[in-house]
């Protein structure tokens, strides 16, 4: 409860304002243009600052919502409140449609694709008869409860900031849950997400729906404040603005979303009744500032203002506070478990005309440390993404407890109960070791989005938290349990990676260098923790550059040198290979 | 459709397909080198044409002061970046390039403005006054931001655009212009005519493509501009100059840009704010060619020309639609043709 006292006050002072003695009508005009920018900057937080997938078409979400209901209660007079629902429902209806195709681009294409469907939508909005073409379609009814008409700026004001407040409210508690975690992990890249069955084409379709939805109801609110709509808001202009908004504000940060709408529409308030006294030039003075302020802004404070702004203020977000006594059903074993876990059959891989892995074949038994070593380029990370499939094998099998999965997406191997760590480290620098090693419980967690945002999903949330601690507590971490990911030394991080890993409560555990970074006493820990991960029925994988560690630790090694297994056997046997000691120390040695 | 119609409106989509064909080309220059996808190309193109008319008109064009100014802070932004040492030759060198390189361009525009000279003058000033215009951005916008994501370059390329175009709007008005042709001779095939500028479109369009296409295939220096893309560390462990590959794409880009703008406005009338629109369709054929491929840029715009010349003569009320529609099967069928392992970093 203590840390929604912020929303509580803001609400209150929200609630206050338009009784203020002597408060101008027009300052209320702005706070209802402010909130209605906030919602559709909202969406784009979540979509842009947290999800990492960058829209110029925000506007046209707010076209489709806004020209709902236009056409519905102008024209054939429904109800205001029954076209709301279908005002969402266009809104994220066209997400879906422009999304399917949208959010499989990569990397730049995205915001380029947004961009240009967000310019053709505004065409055709602009041409269409039945949305009156350039000039829109006005006459549209007020809002109304019973005799109450909201036609004057002061009484829609509070419809537009329940909404806002709503949306910011609901927003909050989806960032705070399992499908939340998977949003913000998808900005670092997706192989990380993947490897612990988060489907990254869904999370993001998500995202962009839910950001389509709050612009639709944006624009359901804009045109009953306006009664009456015309394609100009709706433009590639208004688009770019709106990403100006979330910039402004901190994309990373719900509340960024209102701050920078506020400063975006007085700025531009100011901007427009001031600069022409100023400069004696004929409109659009504002856009030359705002493009100028906008680089600046990205020179300077590339995370806009509300960190900054937070940064001043005393409030800390209390660390979560996990109950332990929680748990999740473990996974189902076989009672008569196999003694072949893994087992890999010639499996090659080939980039082009370079052979990674040149049909390589062990595998890991039951309560086995197994080490995969050989020098830089061998072949070893290749592997292990071809058994968690990252990567497709060019030919071969592999295959788990019996089951192939050669072709298996990363999702589906992760079911098996292979987890695994990676050689650069994949955590989301800016969520909380805790929030991070969570995500590796994932698939052990069943609440969805709409469930995270009106807060069913906390006994289940609790779960995966409590699951989450423990296994942070397991590698020693527990101190460290409520700093940033990002904060940690990068052996620590590696370490986090491991907890993550046994919060999928695997049968097979694949760690690739996990003593890298690591300082003495730190190795023998970890050696110590595998071992008993061992004891307790796990298997381990590991590919290590420590040879001492690797000696002491693995019941078995296998060595590939360019992509070719040379050996396989007991520490002992590898140690006096001349194979192995040519490969590492060349022919001569 | 009979033959005569079809044959109009092919030439009429090779014509403007050649300009989106010069414009993607500068795009794919700039993204080649400096990963920014240069949204401000329109505003090349603008101002190129616009100042090119107001010569010919005798006015004094805005933008040879806006260059001057600009060049002014890129100075300013040179010295603090050299605050902590400072080499007199480096702060010379600055000092050419950004202010006097600039104000020599003012003084010849205002002696010129006054006395309506040659149009091979009035273009050879308009292409300096740009050219100048975009080294300035490279330095001011662009190279603070050089090391962040290929998203924060986008987002500061969409900021300079607004504040261009609005200046665009402050420099010369709302009204359209047009300009003097540059070749007044003409030829007549059958039923189509050819102009003499339409010819030098076709002609200045082939000359880059192969200029371009050779210089980064085949000379050590293009070379050198590609790897600085790539990667921007270890371009410069190895000795290039990763600043220096930047402002010459940016002059490259802007020298283009106001070149397909002198090319078109004969043609076309322009406003302040026609650029934007123009630059798109260049960047259309751009992402075609996945914004690596010179001569698949080139084929594509053409195909963006046809596309519009056909769907303005049947549905001219969807032209825009349509052509930006275009745009998403072939962002998807790129997408798909790549799916990069890719890892955005912060």
């Amino acid at each position: 409860m203590r840390e929604r006292w912020p929303l509580i006050i803001f609400a209150a002072v929200m609630v206050a304002v338009p009784s203020i003695p002597g408060m101008p009508p027009f300052w209320i005009v702005l706070l209802d243009n402010i909130g209605l920018s906030a919602l559709v900057a909202m969406g784009l937080v979540l979509l842009t600052g947290v999800g990492g997938l960058t829209s110029f078409g925000q506007a046209a979400f707010v076209g489709f919502g806004a020209y709902t209901t236009a056409v519905l209660s102008a024209n054939y007079g429904v109800s205001p409140w029954l076209t709301l629902p279908l005002s969402l429902l266009v809104a994220g209806g066209a997400a879906v449609l422009l999304g399917l195709v949208t959010v499989r681009l990569s990397g730049h294409y995205l915001p380029l694709g947004t961009l240009a469907w967000g310019l053709g939508l505004f065409y055709l909005f602009s041409k269409l008869a039945f949305l009156g073409r350039n000039d829109g379609i006005s006459g549209i009814p007020p809002l109304s409860i019973g005799a109450l008409k909201m036609l004057d700026p002061g009484t829609i004001y509070y419809a537009i900031w329940i909404a806002v407040l709503l949306s910011a409210l609901l927003t909050m508690n989806l960032l705070d849950s399992r499908t939340g975690r998977a949003i913000r992990a998808l900005r670092r890249g997706h192989v990380a997400a993947e490897a612990f069955g988060v489907y990254a084409p869904s999370a993001k379709l998500l995202v962009f729906i839910y950001a389509a939805v709050l612009a639709g109801l944006s624009g359901w609110l804009y045109a009953h404040f306006t009664r009456a709509v015309n394609p100009t808001p709706f433009g590639a202009q208004a688009g770019i603005e709106y990403l100006f908004v979330a910039v402004v504000g901190g994309a990373g940060y719900v509340w960024g979303g209102v701050l920078g709408a506020a400063i975006v529409v007085i700025l531009k308030e100011v901007l427009q009744s001031y600069l022409p006294l100023l400069l004696h030039g004929e409109g659009q003075l504002e856009t030359i500032v705002f493009g100028i302020l906008l680089v600046a802004l990205l020179q300077l404070a590339p995370t806009g203002l509300w960190p900054w702004l937070t940064s001043w203020l005393p409030l800390k977000p209390a660390g979560k506070k996990p109950n332990t006594s929680l748990t999740l059903p473990a996974r189902e074993r076989p009672t008569d478990m196999p003694d072949l876990l893994l087992q890999i059959d010639n499996a090659r891989k080939q980039f082009g005309g370079v052979v990674a892995v040149n049909n390589v074949s062990f595998d890991v038994q039951a309560r086995e440390i197994v080490a995969l070593i050989g020098p830089n380029g061998a072949g070893k990370s290749t592997t292990f993404n071809l058994i968690t499939g990252v990567l497709p094998a060019t030919s071969g099998n592999i295959s788990m407890l019996g089951r192939p999965i050669g072709k298996a997406p990363p999702q589906d191997v992760v079911k098996l109960g292979i987890a695994r760590t990676f050689q650069h480290v994949k955590l989301v620098p800016d969520m909380t070791v805790l929030e991070n090693v969570a995500i590796g419980a994932h698939l052990r967690g069943h609440a969805g989005a709409l469930s995270s945002m009106i807060r069913l999903d906390r006994a289940d949330e609790a779960k995966l938290l409590a699951e989450a601690a423990r296994q942070i507590a397991r590698v020693g971490l527990a101190e460290q349990m409520d700093q940033l990911a990002g904060s940690l030394s990068l052996g620590q991080q590696r370490i986090v990676e491991i907890a993550r890993a046994l919060c999928v409560d695997p049968v097979l555990l694949l760690l690739d260098e996990p003593a890298a970074g690591l300082r003495h006493m730190e190795k023998q820990r970890l050696a110590a923790l595998l071992r008993e991960l061992r004891a307790g029925g796990m298997s381990v994988l590991l590919v290590e550059h420590d040879m001492g560690f690797v000696m002491d630790l693995a019941d078995r090694i296998v060595v590939l040198d360019f992509g070719t297994k040379i050996a396989e056997g007991t520490p002992a046997a590898i140690k006096t290979n001349p194979e192995v000691i040519k490969a590492y120390l060349g022919a001569t040695a | 459709m009979n033959t005569t119609i079809m044959l109009f409106l092919l030439q009429d989509g090779i014509t403007n397909g050649a300009i989106y064909a010069l414009l993607g080309l500068a795009l794919v220059l700039v993204f080649a080198v400096t990963r920014v996808i240069l949204i401000p190309q329109g505003e090349f193109v603008t101002y190129g044409a616009l100042t090119y008319a107001s010569l010919a008109a005798g006015q004094m064009p805005g933008t040879a002061k806006l260059a001057f100014a600009m060049g002014l802070v890129a100075f300013a932004f040179d010295l603090y970046a050299a605050r902590k040492s400072l080499h007199w030759q480096r702060i010379a060198r600055a000092f050419a390039l950004n202010v006097v390189f600039p104000g020599l361009v003012l003084a010849a525009t205002v002696w010129a403005a006054g006395q309506r000279p040659p149009a091979g003058i009035n273009l050879v000033l308009a292409l300096l006054i740009v050219a100048a215009i975009g080294l300035s951005l490279y330095r001011v916008v662009f190279q603070p931001l050089a090391h962040t994501s290929v998203l924060v370059l986008l987002i500061a390329s969409v900021g300079c655009h607004l504040a261009l175009q609005g200046l665009g709007l402050l420099f010369f008005g709302a009204e359209g212009q047009r300009g003097p042709t540059l070749l007044n001779a003409s030829a007549v095939l059958g039923p189509l005519r050819f102009t003499g500028q339409g010819m030098a479109v076709y002609g200045i369009t082939i000359a880059f493509i192969v200029a371009l296409w050779l210089f980064f295939g085949l000379t050590l220096y293009g070379k050198a501009l590609r790897a600085t893309a790539v990667n921007r560390l270890g371009a410069r462990l190895v000795g290039i100059r990763t600043t220096l590959s930047g402002q010459i794409a940016f002059l490259l880009a802007a020298t283009i840009g106001a070149l397909s703008g002198i090319l078109i406005v004969p043609i076309t009338t322009l406003y302040y704010d026609s650029g934007f629109l123009i630059g798109l369709k260049g960047f259309v054929a751009a992402i075609i060619g996945g914004l690596v491929s010179y001569p698949l840029t080139a084929v594509a715009a053409l195909l963006v020309g046809i596309v519009e010349a056909f769907s303005s003569f049947y549905a001219s009320n969807f032209k825009e639609v349509i052509v930006f529609t275009l745009l998403i099967p072939v962002l998807v069928l790129r997408s798909l043709a790549a799916p990069a392992v890719e890892e955005e970093k912060d």
